[in-house]
């Protein structure tokens, strides 16, 4: 099992920006959504017409069901600034892979619970940290995807874009450096040195 | 003595790397620091170095220091969570040690104890923010601490001949706002590259010394072009080092080789890192060469 947690109402708010397109994943058995909190957002941000569209689906970490779920809404979101995702970490980076020229952001977070932890494909991974980073990473997990799990940016183990861990590995911050840069988004990479908070939850 | 004091005094740093035994004895390495590295300004000392188990850094830089030579104590992430980095870094403080460099850490995989735990709590800009933290009296959980704050000179690595090198800017750039004061480069052996990263780095204002590996052999150069991310060696470097293998043997060519990267590099930084990597001896040849001394 895992639980995805909204962020804060206001967080949500700032990274809707202008124009945005939400997709919200619902229905996965091994996930836990607060749908009555977002549902509320939706109507909310469909409202104030921050909202262009709100795609309600299911198991958007398959990227086919992805596809499927959103072909027919991709003038909307060609026309957006912004894709909010109310996912999983899984669901938040399938789709960032899939839109990887429009910021993708994440409005939940992940949690961890013990148990069967679904059939979430392997392509991409969410450690279930419990304080997402992809809205700062261009989608790009670096828990999950860097060998040292480094929030900082790169270490000097990269050679030809690969980590020294695992030469087949491509390294987590080069992908980074290189979406943000697609995206035009290098100020993110400016940000006050960030820690890890290891504290198990109360 | 703060080396950062010296980078403010417009000084051309010169300092050099010395790697702690596997074993307690220190006998040897502390001999060859006295005998070939009283010319420079400050000894690096490693800690773990591609994680291989050693003695500690902490250890030898106050070995040295009873020697009376001015230590780096290098901090890697790789061993310790930052309570433990924090008490170690208060040690140093206690015995005097004021000059720490942070660096992320090779994995574990890449050394002799690949089954243990990488640990990497922190890394290198956390651990920069870390000390700066500690020096403002309090600790990374907010607690105050007893007494005057530790002081220290904080630097930290870049490498400037990455293929990576605008994600390496970008780092450095981070290491900066984190509280680093000065930076030492991976090795250098194409000096166009370290001026084209000069060129991009020196909008920081913050010193950089170039860092320098006498290379020991062609094979040892094609190793590190291989293995050693960051480290980028051109092919005439390698011919020059196959031409006249006695020559090579001896530690020449390799001396001539680096006091040239040295001379070419020199008006663009602020000083010189020496990774002997067991050349020691050769330190005060290269100065002379590259005419430091």
């Amino acid at each position: 099992m895992l639980i995805t947690q909204l962020k804060t109402i206001d967080e949500i708010r700032t990274l809707a920006g202008s124009k945005t397109v939400i997709i919200s994943c619902e229905g996965c058995k091994e996930v836990h959504f607060p749908e009555c909190e977002a549902t509320e957002l939706y109507k909310e941000l469909s409202d104030n017409g921050t909202a262009l569209k709100v795609i309600r689906t299911e198991y958007i970490c398959s990227p086919e069901n992805l596809d499927v779920a959103t072909r027919k809404h991709i003038d909307k979101i060609n026309a957006a600034d912004t894709v909010l995702v109310f996912a999983c970490g899984v669901g938040v980076q399938s789709a960032s892979a899939q839109f990887a020229s429009k910021p993708v952001l994440a409005a939940c977070d992940t949690i961890p619970l013990p148990g069967y932890q679904g059939v979430t494909p392997l392509e991409v991974d969410c450690d279930q940290c419990g304080e997402c980073y992809l809205n700062g990473t261009g989608g790009i997990c670096p828990i999950a995807s860097c060998s040292k799990s480094l929030v900082n940016g790169q270490c000097g183990g990269c050679k030809d874009g690969k980590c020294e861990v695992d030469k087949d590995m491509e390294c987590a911050w080069e992908r980074i450096y290189k979406r943000l840069e697609k995206l035009e988004l290098l100020e993110n990479m400016k940000y006050p040195a960030k820690l890890r908070n290891f504290a198990p939850e109360a | 003595m703060r080396i950062s004091e010296l980078f403010a005094r417009g000084e051309f740093v010169l300092t050099a790397e010395v790697g702690p035994p596997k074993g307690f004895h220190l006998d040897h390495l502390l001999h060859e620091a006295e005998e070939f590295l009283q010319d420079v300004h400050a000894i690096n000392v490693t800690d773990c170095q591609s994680s291989v188990m050693r003695v500690s850094s902490l250890a030898t830089c106050k070995a040295l220091k009873d020697k009376g030579l001015n230590s780096i104590f290098q901090l890697t992430c790789r061993d310790r969570n930052r309570i433990a980095l924090q008490s170690d870094l208060l040690a140093a403080a206690y015995f005097g040690i004021d000059n720490m460099l942070a660096l992320t850490g090779d994995h574990t995989v890449m050394g002799d104890t690949k089954q243990a735990k990488p640990v990497f709590d922190l890394d290198s800009v956390s651990l920069l923010h870390c000390v700066k933290t500690l020096e403002s009296g309090f600790d990374i959980a907010g607690n105050e601490l007893d007494g005057d704050p530790p002081k220290f000179a904080k630097g930290a690595v870049v490498s400037p001949c990455s293929d990576s090198v605008d994600v390496q800017l970008a780092k450095m750039e981070r290491k900066i706002e984190a509280g680093a004061e000065y930076f030492q480069t991976q090795a250098v052996y194409d000096s166009e590259k370290f001026i084209k990263f000069m060129d991009k780095a020196k909008q920081f204002n913050v010193p950089v010394q170039l860092g320098v590996i006498i290379p020991k052999n062609a094979g040892m150069a094609n190793f590190m072009n291989n293995n050693i991310a960051g480290v980028s060696i051109p092919a005439w470097v390698i011919e020059e080092l196959k031409a006249d293998k006695e020559k090579t043997k001896a530690g020449i060519t390799g001396v001539e080789i680096t006091a040239r990267v040295i001379k070419e590099c020199r008006d663009y930084c602020q000083g010189v890192h020496i990774m002997a990597l067991g050349w020691e001896s050769k330190v005060p040849a290269l100065l002379t060469q590259a005419g430091l001394r």
